[in-house]
């Protein structure tokens, strides 16, 4: 196991990239801590597989340097970087059976075969399925052969890090959950590094010590599952993470007050004067319906999805979102909303802005 | 899920009947008819009943062609099926590389089959031809007119130059299935190229290969136009194939019954290679799942 360290790192697709736009994944620094669990979440075409492919060594960086406890391996080939790779859709080799599948990466080492065999009857405890070695990968259901590569590549004790791209794409939703499990299960037990693609937030924020948050080629937060949720340093950290994500609203900001359409909300901290696009964010947990404080909104809709209610209002011109417990009634005449002011973020062209005590 | 019985089904089944009947069954049938009678001409026939296949099955003549017919699919099929697998191998993956190779490729497969017979008639020929010129001037001595071992590399050359390309194309499409994360996997695992041919490619091309190799077996066990081209059967017997001896004994000789007879044999050995081809192949593909 080891700690990874991207040093510069950048990559395009394009053999001459001109501009910032033409680079799939921009300038990032980052090390990735020896035995965490990381998930990089983002939307589709965001970066995360080529950060990922980068990693383990499938696609060669356009910049920068990867390092493994230190040791420049950013022109190693795959094989020597001892990296396992758990793919969307599982691969498998189908003509082996599954004890052939897990002894494979360690065969093709030119390990004596006692070993083998001991190994692959502790992977095939670890992952469950010591009663399936015998049989033939081929016919096993999906899961089962998301278990096979995953063991595959934890066969090998020198192994640096497990990356997983998107493992749990294919796999019915009720296994879903057991296998996230057994992964959690696995990696506090054995401690490997972990970096577990997604673009599902509720598998990155379950599954994670820390999340990364990916957006058009750019990591735009590093964060704990508590801080991506309560401090977004992006407003589309804020909008992904979330259900319904953080109502976004453009305003303009005085000192402590925010500004929208000529009536104030009070901020918890103060602000100096901001250029450009600038919003407050508030999370719809923070934001409460009421009947008299407040600043006027129009409810659309009320949606009662079972453990809460989420009511879609306007908001001078802007669409929010409000949660409101189970139990709280919603009467017509509640048509103004308030916010939580330790909990309003204000963002200058999308990026947070700290604000002093006031 | 309960089913729905309805006899009246069967009527939508009748068009694709009358469509057989009329193109295989009933053509099929005047062969049969054929078999069993004896002709002395002026369209009298007389009932002979098994005679023709009897007289065929201890026919020395029918053997003879049979076995040489086994051997040409046999050699065919243990050149065409690894070179096109090596073929596919080594094409490009995209680009405008692999296009041009699979046009290429697919010229020969355009080719009618009486051209491609002559056009090896006259290249291998010693007088004229590039390839029997160029052989003979460098002291080889060949001439597949009169040499039986010449004739026979002619045309097997010539089949692997016409159909190769089929199997390549089929290897090439099954490669093309393979998504990319198995490579991946097996770069991981550090696979040799060996491995990743025997444990990725090779079960991924088995559904085309199979079918590969049933085409051509086909294929080559009905040969006819391109080696009655080239040598028409000849020097002696030695390239007479089962459908030359055929052509031969109705045609030639107007041995009508026993052609047919013949004729039925010669189906019934490419049905039953084939089936249990197939079946052993299937079963294969079963034992392993």
């Amino acid at each position: 196991m080891a700690k990874i360290t991207l040093d510069n790192l950048a990559h395009s697709y394009l053999p001459n990239p001109a501009s910032e736009d033409d680079f799939a994944l921009k300038e990032l620094n980052h090390d990735w801590e020896d035995g965490a669990a990381y998930a990089l979440l983002g939307s589709s075409g965001c970066g995360k597989s080529t950060l990922l492919n980068i990693i383990s060594g499938l696609l060669h960086p356009s910049q920068g340097r990867i390092l493994f406890d230190g040791k420049d391996v950013t022109g190693a080939p795959t094989a020597e970087r001892n990296i396992a790779q758990v793919f969307q859709f599982p691969v498998v080799y189908d003509t082996m059976t599954v004890h052939d599948n897990l002894a494979f990466p360690l065969r093709n080492r030119g390990r004596d075969e006692a070993y083998v065999a001991e190994r692959v009857q502790e992977i095939a405890r670890m992952i469950g399925m010591e009663d399936m070695l015998r049989k033939k990968a081929r016919g096993l259901t999906a899961d089962a052969k998301q278990k096979i590569s995953l063991g595959r590549g934890m066969v090998r004790k020198d192994v640096n890090a497990l990356l997983f791209d998107e493992p749990l794409t294919v796999i019915d939703p009720h296994m879903k959950w057991e296998l996230r499990t057994q992964l959690k299960k696995l990696h506090h037990d054995f401690g490997h590094t972990m970096i577990y693609v997604t673009h599902d937030q509720t598998e990155a924020l379950t599954f994670a010590d820390k999340v990364v948050v990916m957006y058009d080629g750019r990591v735009v937060q590093i964060g704990t599952p508590e801080e991506l949720f309560e401090r977004p340093e992006h407003t589309f950290v804020g909008y992904f993470i979330g259900s319904p994500g953080m109502n976004v609203i453009p305003a303009k900001i005085d000192g402590n007050k925010a500004y929208i359409n000529g009536s104030f909300v009070e901020l918890s901290q103060g602000y100096k004067p901001l250029d450009g696009k600038v919003e407050i964010g508030v999370r719809p947990e923070f934001a409460r319906l009421s009947q008299s404080e407040g600043l006027p909104v129009k409810v659309r809709r009320v949606e009662d999805v079972g453990r809460h209610k989420i009511i879609r209002a306007e908001f001078f011109g802007t669409d929010i979102n409000i949660i409101a417990g189970e139990d709280d009634r919603i009467s017509a005449d509640m048509n103004r909303v308030t916010f939580d002011a330790a909990h309003v973020n204000v963002y200058a062209n999308d990026w947070r802005v700290q604000g002093s005590a006031a | 899920m309960e089913k729905t019985v309805n006899q009246k089904a069967w009527f939508l089944v009748l068009p694709v009947l009358l469509l057989v009947a009329f193109s295989a069954v009933i053509p099929l049938m005047t062969v049969v008819n054929y078999s069993v009678q004896d002709t002395f001409g002026n369209n009298q026939f007389f009932w002979a009943g098994l005679e023709w296949f009897k007289e065929m099955l201890e026919s020395e003549r029918m053997w003879d062609a049979l076995g040489r017919q086994l051997m040409f699919s046999g050699i065919i099929l243990a050149i065409e099926i690894p070179l096109g697998i090596f073929v596919a191998l080594n094409m490009p993956k995209g680009g405008f590389w692999a296009s041009l190779c699979l046009v290429l490729m697919s010229l020969p497969l355009l080719i009618p089959w009486n051209v491609v017979g002559t056009i090896w008639q006259i290249f291998g020929r010693v007088d004229i031809g590039l390839l029997g010129y160029t052989l003979d001037a460098l002291g080889v001595n060949y001439n597949y007119t009169q040499d039986t071992v010449a004739a026979w590399i002619t045309i097997v050359v010539m089949d692997v130059w016409h159909w190769t390309s089929l199997v390549a194309l089929l290897a090439y499409a099954g490669l093309k299935s393979i998504p990319d994360a198995y490579y991946q996997a097996a770069k991981i695992d550090q696979a040799s190229r060996w491995k990743v041919f025997r444990f990725i490619e090779l079960p991924k091309m088995m559904g085309v290969l199979m079918i590969a190799i049933l085409l051509r077996f086909m294929d080559s066990f009905m040969i006819y136009t391109e080696p009655f081209v080239v040598t028409g059967g000849g020097p002696g017997n030695a390239t007479t194939l089962l459908s030359i001896d055929l052509v031969k004994m109705a045609l030639g000789q107007f041995d009508l019954g026993p052609a047919a007879a013949f004729s039925l044999m010669y189906f019934l050995v490419i049905l039953l290679i084939s089936w249990v081809f197939y079946t052993v192949m299937v079963n294969l593909d079963k034992r392993e799942g």
